[in-house]
């Protein structure tokens, strides 16, 4: 597979972190080199949060992403800051219940949806996160369906078990957006 | 083979050291080495073992010089501000030729410093982690299940030499999540006859202490000491060498750097820049052997690392006046990228044509 960095951005809570490990956890599964970075300190309390993936089939540099071809942003904050750093070609996807502003960028493909409107109006609030990576599988197919769902049932930690079904809920939620 | 999982650095260290027998954990937290405290919380009670949050981190350490005295399998671990306040303890552990593991994940500094990723206590870790005439054994990982396994391997060497080791992480590799495959549980572990558990009246009696008021005395302990270090500089030295059998430029990094120096070295090679990467593996003893072996075809040598420039001194004493060493750094938790260390590659590249 060709290498994917990508960097999930936006406030701490909307479970970006998690996003993140739901798809280091599919490369993992399918026995590609994954890392998963997360920025940390005091800007995760209420400010922004942040953390790079990368899924190779190279031995991992950097886990650092500097230049992604995937972002996922659910802030106004984060699509600022990271927009610019996204590769040529690349894919942006924002959540527009949350982000007011177009991305400046005309060398890559946008995809807007309302994840967190999407995610709130089908009972399955705060997980937006997971809608916008089924959105991702959708348009770069990083990964089977079975994978990804079997990187969900890895993720959600055992005594959270029930909230399984409604995060592959909000896959199937977001391929089909 | 075990399964292979997603971990944090710092949980893998955690894990891999209760398989290896580690049952006592004494430590005081700090960030970015939390959740290697955190997992031991949960986890050492389930094994019978001893999880323990000190009222500081030099009661710490001082926990972990009683447990090693009594022969248990036993580790700390903090973050550099930490680390400096454990210093009179490790001294004692080494003066008293004790086993013991100590983990720093690195922030920057110095003082309070940042709580971002460093590499600023090589010096620290090589030279002087305390007063007095000793070293001890330095292991840098620079992945996830690297982390794993040198903390499994960490405690049969320390056991083996009797010192006390360090793995010197940061705060990157420390949060970084990649997959490991843990290793099994070690079951027989060494004896140790010299250990404080009671003589029972059956031997003579075992003492753990550093203080020598014979001058004679301490100097033969500091020599029989440093003969053991000779036989650690034989056997232990480790790196990783990567496209360096035709490099003209060796960039040398360890931990977190040489991630960064990687990509760099394969960015080089793409532009038909004769780059390679050498990575100790261990700082202390310094894989010094084969760092030796590159001067037959290296032209420049380029040392990155997260600080002003520590290890380069340890590339100086290697190379000499074989070939230029070159710096490249960045600090205060300031992790430097790929293409910053590529234009250094660059412009050394062209001094070599000229």
């Amino acid at each position: 597979m060709e290498e994917m960095r990508v960097v999930f951005a936006g406030f701490g809570g909307q479970g970006l972190l998690f996003a993140g490990k739901v798809v280091a956890y599919a490369g993992l599964l399918d026995e590609h080199e994954v890392s998963w970075l997360p920025s940390y300190g005091p800007e995760m309390r209420g400010g922004t949060a942040n953390c790079s993936v990368t899924v190779s089939d190279e031995p991992i540099g950097s886990p650092l992403i500097m230049n992604p071809n995937v972002l996922i942003a659910m802030n106004n904050p984060s699509l600022i800051k990271f927009e610019s750093e996204v590769t040529p070609g690349g894919k942006i996807f924002i959540d527009t219940s949350l982000i007011n502003r177009e991305p400046e960028r005309d060398d890559c493909q946008v995809y807007a949806l309302e994840a967190t409107n999407m995610a709130e109006e089908a009972g399955l609030k705060g997980l937006a996160n997971i809608v916008l990576v089924g959105k991702m599988l959708k348009e770069t197919g990083f990964c089977s369906f079975e994978t990804i769902e079997a990187a969900i049932r890895k993720t959600v930690p055992p005594r959270k078990a029930a909230l399984i079904e409604k995060n592959i809920e909000a896959l199937k939620l977001g391929m089909n957006a | 083979m075990s399964e292979k999982v997603l971990m944090k650095g710092n949980e893998a260290i955690a894990e891999s050291a209760i398989r290896a027998g580690c049952r006592f954990f004494f430590g005081y937290p700090i960030t970015p080495q939390t959740e290697l405290a955190a997992y031991m919380a949960k986890r050492m009670p389930k094994e019978g073992g001893t999880y323990l949050q000190a009222e500081s981190e030099v009661a710490a350490i001082n926990m972990v010089y009683g447990a090693a005295a009594a022969g248990a399998r036993v580790m700390t671990s903090s973050s550099s501000p930490g680390v400096s306040l454990k210093s009179e303890g490790v001294s004692y552990i080494a003066g008293a030729d004790l086993p013991c593991l100590i983990i720093n994940i690195e922030r920057g500094g110095p003082g309070l410093g940042s709580i971002q990723p460093s590499q600023s206590d090589y010096w620290q870790a090589t030279r002087a982690l305390g007063h007095g005439d000793f070293q001890m054994v330095v292991y840098a990982p620079a992945t996830v299940q690297e982390m794993a396994d040198v903390a499994y391997g960490a405690f049969d060497i320390a056991d083996k030499y009797r010192t006390p080791v360090m793995i010197l992480g940061d705060g990157m590799l420390g949060q970084m999540m990649e997959p490991v495959e843990l290793p099994e549980r070690k079951t027989d572990l060494p004896e140790k006859p010299w250990a404080t558990t009671g003589h029972g009246n059956v031997r003579q009696k075992n003492i753990a202490n550093s203080l020598y008021l014979d001058a004679e005395e301490l100097e033969k302990s500091n020599i029989a000491r440093y003969e053991r270090y000779d036989q650690i500089k034989a056997n232990e030295q480790r790196a990783e060498l990567v496209d360096c059998d035709d490099a003209d430029i060796i960039i040398v990094a360890f931990g977190a750097s040489s991630r960064i120096a990687r990509s760099a070295v394969r960015a080089a090679r793409e532009e038909g820049i004769k780059a390679g990467l050498f990575r100790p593996i261990t700082l202390w003893p310094f894989p010094v052997d084969a760092l030796e072996a590159t001067k037959a075809h290296a032209k420049a040598y380029l040392s990155v690392e997260m600080n002003m420039g520590q290890m380069v001194d340890d590339v100086r004493l290697v190379v000499r006046d074989a070939a230029p060493v070159d710096f490249y750094g960045r600090v205060g938790g300031v992790i430097p990228t790929p293409a910053e260390v590529l234009n250094k590659i660059r412009q050394i590249n062209e001094g070599l044509g000229e």
